[in-house]
């Protein structure tokens, strides 16, 4: 264990920390960004309901969740110490200086991406994971036809202490069976932020963030990790561009813009 | 003092095992007990530096750069000689020999010559196992080319690189030592002189080119590797920093100098392009493989280098001499470069360049082929001059680029002053009077890795084994000649700067003592030498203290040793009455215009001692006996 | 002798390591288009000494683009503003009449100013000297064509081997980070049969001692690779990445 610990005090030991975080942070970003695109579903919310009721009980992933708490913090932290070191390394800044043009600016700016992506990040917990463990979000509950799986209707319900998330068919036998689903509305707490134009804009300003940040980032990280090889390096760029710099953050940026525009 | 070169007896080719095994041995527990200091870390410093610590000998080791990688070694690009004969095109140690030998006009010394092409063949073994990446060829073994003066593919390469390949080499085993702790490397630290005691070297008085701290040290023995004093001629392929302080000032201490006279004019450098130039670039003479070197057929012929059709061009070394063609030695391609100029057929803005032209390799092997080959040269052609060398011919001129001549040394490579060694550019020894290309970092690598490690135990296992002391007076009062000089420079607050003065003495050389020298050019050189000495301690401006980084005054100091030395060269250029090799003494030359030696009357090393700055120094001859080559008239036709 | 460029020159001082710099102006005139950079600034400082004020002090040997001796920040960039040049090999005709020319020191916490533009870059042999070599005694080798090398490896590991040393990636990288000078010397012996039985300890110590040395750390940006004048690659930094987490983490 020491010589782990020697090697992540190591120059190439603190990067090989920063890029492993960053990786894992980046898969969990696609994992998040597919569930979130059940906000799109024309269901008054169900599907990402019920997907919200499941990330936040299902033992396996709570274990991940807290992991990745983890690691964002020790993204956070060993960030910092680097971007420390490294500002020491450099007491006095030059009068002139100039990236070289072959230089990314998100290279040269990822602490400041990251501060972003920090602020954003403790805002969005704040509006909803905060919310919706601690605050008072509106329980509803939902008619769901069991034949074809349509909602039919949503109602709210008053709150009552201990209340948990729980399903129930009635099928008398007359009309058609249908499934009452009773879960907390995120949904609408979802629909009702993103009305606020200051709320949209952090989210883009976000997203754009997390765009530079990763990609810059991903491939980055392979670099670190020594990870390069000409039959790879093309896939990885295409991959750090495409995946991480615009599908996913546009995933993402698309919901604050429907709903603000939309819904 | 008769000068003994402690030759061997023995057939030549038994000189150097039967000699190795006369030398006294230090026994390998005593050896912890010998300090050794090196001056300078090029090749012949650095693998000397290396070796004497890997044996166990206490070095320290001193430059003037800010790393010893940084040494003009570096700047070597061509390749380094080996007698591998690995090409199977009938090389062998006797044929490199002859080569050097016949290369040198028979000047050097036979025993010397013919144990350098036995080390060769050690020397690239060694290099390769530290890691040196030379070129290779596609089965995985090393590739060699072809260089001027011989007719086999001996030469070793790294592109356009070798000399800093081999010394990055030796450097990397000096930093292992260092490491080890068995080197202690003084950087931004200059020798000022010399410490005789008792008739031996015992150390020196370095300054601290950053504080200006004056400081002692002592060894059981020095040793110079501080190259050549091509300097003195100002314009030339030297750094900026290469200077002749340390051996110039050993030469004060009793060092005898030899033939310093003998100069290399580099054929094949990038012309001057105005006064404002502070240094020549030189473009390797391996570009000769497949370069043709010609000018205009026509006096003033200034139409563009493509205009002028084949049959007007003159391959004059082509023409002149069909068997060695662009590949003669070069003392040869450099004279003939400047009859061409003299004659009115120069090319370029000034008349003084000749072309060295790409355009047939580049249809025989395909740009590709040529660039790989010459590919940074050509860059740095480009840079330099503005121009494509892959669509114009280059335009080349000859420049000073190396000193055959050097602190004259023995078989064990000892000065005249017991203890004190010189290795490398820094001695007279192994080039006679013109270098081979290739046989520089050859010479320098011998030295340092197979030579001295070897003979500097001879003197020292007769020495006391207790340590050496500062505190001799001998010590004392080389830190007040220090000191004293140092005040000097800086009180005589003239008007002009070392700048203008080591112009001024470049321009006496170059044009009394360079490519091609006559008797009264040289009479009338050493008074205005004379006159400049004068001057400079007159009228000399240093500005700044002593107790600082003060680059003018490092400037200054180095200056005034190479007016002094330009001086010596003078008088041994006017009394060596012959020509041989890069000294060509214009009254002495065949009817076809080559070098007309006088091996009844010149064949010797004149060793030069210092007798006074303003006596003349006191000429001493070592004869040149050659038991085994037959002397000749250089013939490259 | 005299050209037709007129500049203005703004300069870092500083006498010495404890002292502290700022920024001079100098008009340098008469200056050649076919002038070297360093041709200008001695031009500059022999008007500096004939007017008895203290020239700029500058490191500067070969001149010829080899010794890694020469190392200013010009206007902005290690070496100037051309690509796989030195200083040494800059020419003013890169800039124009009348330009404003910023000249300062590399600067990082490793590299302390010895005066004005001359700075310490012994760290540069201390990492050397902690791994940079092959541990062969002269004379103890076998010849030198009894272990082949594929020529793709030796090719690659000259064009490692091609670093002059001269700090550029340091002063360029916005960390002042040495990792391309480092990785340049791991990668060379890496890629060598000969450097192969102290692989992993070399990297080891050599990335120990560049750590001592208070260099920054990589952030991938890549400005050393763009700097520097021999054009050594990135592709080492990864080399070197490799060849730690294995040696750390594997053997």
């Amino acid at each position: 264990m020491g010589s782990v610990t020697r090697f992540l005090d190591s120059s190439i030991g603190r990067k090989v920390l920063m890029s492993l975080t960053g990786l894992f942070l980046c898969t969990f970003l696609i994992v998040h960004a597919s569930g979130n695109l059940q906000l799109f579903k024309n269901d008054m919310g169900l599907a990402f309901n019920q997907y919200s009721v499941f990330m936040t009980t299902f033992t396996p992933i709570k274990i991940v969740s807290y992991l990745l708490y983890a690691t964002i913090l020790l993204h956070v932290i060993s960030g910092v110490r680097l971007a420390l070191a490294n500002k020491a390394a450099r007491p006095v800044s030059y009068g002139a200086s100039k990236m070289p043009g072959s230089s990314s600016w998100a290279s040269s700016n990822m602490m400041v991406l990251g501060f972003i992506i920090l602020i954003f990040l403790v805002t969005h917990m704040a509006n909803f994971w905060y919310k919706y463990k601690f605050g008072d979000v509106e329980w509803v509950k939902y008619e769901v036809s069991v034949m074809d799986g349509s909602v039919i209707g949503k109602t709210t319900m008053p709150s009552a202490p201990h209340m948990q998330p729980h399903e129930y068919v009635v099928n008398d036998g007359v009309s058609a069976p249908i499934k009452y689903v009773i879960v907390k509305d995120l949904y609408s707490v979802v629909q009702l932020a993103f009305q606020e134009v200051w709320i949209v804009a952090l989210y883009l300003l976000g997203m754009l963030a997390i765009a530079y940040h990763l990609v810059h980032g991903f491939q980055s990280s392979f670099q670190t990790l020594g990870l390069r090889h000409p039959a790879i390096a093309g896939i990885i760029r295409n991959l750090g561009i495409w995946v991480f710099g615009i599908i996913i953050p546009i995933a993402f940026a698309s919901m604050p813009v429907y709903f603000f525009f939309f819904a | 003092m008769a000068l003994n070169s402690n030759t061997p007896s023995g057939p030549l080719s038994e000189k150097w095992d039967n000699h190795k095994f006369n030398l006294k041995l230090v026994n390998p527990a005593n050896k912890r007990k010998y300090d050794v200091i090196i001056v300078g870390t090029g090749l012949a410093g650095a693998s000397a530096a290396a070796s004497l610590a890997e044996l166990g000998y206490n070095v320290k080791t001193f430059c003037f750069q800010d790393s010893p990688r940084r040494a003009h070694s570096i700047a070597a690009q061509g390749g380094v000689n080996a007698a591998k004969n690995y090409r199977n095109d009938g090389d062998s140690v006797h044929r490199l020999f002859y080569d050097t030998i016949k290369g040198g006009d028979y000047r050097a010394r036979e025993a010397n010559v013919y144990r350098l092409a036995q080390v060769s063949v050690n020397i690239i073994d060694q290099c390769v196992a530290q890691g040196v990446p030379f070129a290779r060829e596609y089965g995985g073994l090393l590739d060699n080319r072809s260089f001027g003066g011989a007719q086999v593919s001996r030469t070793f390469y790294a592109k356009g690189q070798t000399g800093q390949q081999l010394l990055l080499g030796a450097y990397s085993a000096m930093n292992r030592q260092i490491g080890a702790g068995k080197i202690q490397s003084y950087t931004r630290h200059e020798m000022l002189d010399l410490v005789v005691v008792d008739g031996k070297a015992r150390g020196i008085i370095a300054r601290d080119m950053v504080t200006g701290k004056i400081e002692r040290h002592a060894a059981h023995a020095v040793v110079l590797c501080t190259g050549g004093y091509g300097n003195v001629f100002y314009l030339t392929t030297y750094a900026r920093g290469s200077n002749a302080t340390a051996i110039w000032r050993a030469h004060k201490k009793g060092a005898y100098f030899g033939n310093p006279c003998f100069t290399q004019i580099h054929p094949t450098c990038i012309p001057v392009s105005g006064d404002h130039q502070s240094k020549l670039t030189l473009m390797s003479e391996s570009l000769r493989n497949d370069g043709r070197i010609w000018v205009p057929m026509k006096k003033g012929d200034n139409r563009r280098p493509e205009d002028i059709p084949e049959n007007e061009r003159d391959y004059y070394l082509e023409r002149i001499y069909p068997s060695f063609g662009n590949l003669v030695p070069r003392d040869i391609a450099s004279r003939k470069a400047k009859e061409m100029c003299d004659e009115g057929r120069g090319v370029g803005a000034s008349g003084l360049a000749v072309y060295l032209d790409f355009s047939e390799a580049i249809n025989r092997l395909g740009q590709k082929a040529v660039e790989a080959r010459y590919g940074n040269l050509f860059d740095m052609y480009k840079q330099i001059t503005g121009e494509d060398p892959y669509k114009t011919p280059m335009r080349i001129y000859p420049a000073v680029h190396y000193t055959m001549g050097g602190l004259w040394v023995d078989y064990n490579l000892m000065t005249t002053v017991p203890g004190l060694y010189a290795c490398g550019e820094a001695n007279f020894s192994d080039h006679g009077a013109n270098r081979l290309g290739a046989s520089a970092l050859m010479q320098g690598l011998a030295d340092g890795y197979f030579v001295l490690p070897y003979t500097i135990g001879d003197y020292l296992a007769g020495e006391e084994r207790k340590p050496i002391t500062t505190d001799h007076p001998e010590f004392e009062a080389a830190e007040k000649n220090v000191k004293g000089m140092i005040e000097k420079l800086l009180s005589v607050k003239g008007t002009k700067t070392s700048h203008d003065f080591q112009r001024e003495l470049g321009l006496i050389m170059w044009n009394h003592c360079g490519m091609a020298r006559n008797e009264k050019g040289l009479i009338e050189g050493i008074e205005k030498i004379k006159a400049l000495r004068q001057d400079f301690w007159s009228n000399i401006m240093v500005p700044g203290s002593g107790e600082e980084l003060n680059q003018n005054l490092e400037k200054a100091s180095r200056v005034a040793d190479l007016i002094e030395l330009g001086e010596l060269m003078m008088h041994d250029a006017l009394h060596r009455r012959e020509s041989c090799g890069g000294h060509f003494r214009e009254e002495y030359q065949t009817p076809e215009g080559e070098a007309l030696r006088d091996d009844d009357n010149f064949a010797y090393v004149a060793a030069w001692e210092f007798m006074g700055v303003d006596s003349p120094a006191k000429l001493h001859k070592e004869e040149l006996n050659y038991e085994t080559v037959k002397r000749s008239q250089r013939s490259y036709k | 002798m005299s050209g037709n460029m007129n500049l203005t020159l703004k300069v870092w001082r500083q006498k010495n390591t404890s002292a502290s710099g700022t920024f001079e102006t100098y008009q340098a005139s008469g200056i050649s288009p076919d002038m070297s950079f360093l041709e200008m600034m001695d031009v500059v400082n022999e008007d500096l000494i004939k007017q008895g004020k203290d020239p700029i002090a500058f490191d500067h040997d070969c001149r010829e683009g080899i010794c890694g001796m020469c190392s200013m920040y010009i206007n902005g960039r290690a070496h100037g503003p051309l690509k796989g040049v030195t200083t040494c090999q800059l020419h003013m005709r890169t800039f124009k009449d009348g330009d404003t020319i910023t000249i300062e020191p590399w600067r990082s916490s490793a590299f302390p100013v010895l005066k004005d533009l001359v700075v310490d870059r012994s760290a540069f042999d201390r990492i050397q000297q902690a791994g940079g070599f092959v541990s062969v005694n002269t004379g103890s080798v076998q010849d030198a064509n009894s272990i082949p090398v594929p020529k793709e490896n030796a090719d690659e590991a000259f064009l490692s081997a091609a670093c002059i040393g001269c700090g550029a990636c340091v002063a360029a990288c916005k960390n002042s980070s040495a990792m391309l000078f480092v990785s340049a010397k791991v990668s060379q012996y890496a890629l060598l049969p000969q450097g192969q039985v102290e692989r992993a300890k070399r990297v080891v110590n050599m990335v120990e001692q560049m750590d001592q040395e208070g260099f920054g750390n990589c952030t991938n940006t890549e400005a050393c690779e763009a700097e520097c004048p021999k054009q050594i690659s990135v592709s080492n930094i990864a080399r070197m990445n490799r060849e730690y987490i294995k040696a750390k983490l594997f053997s």
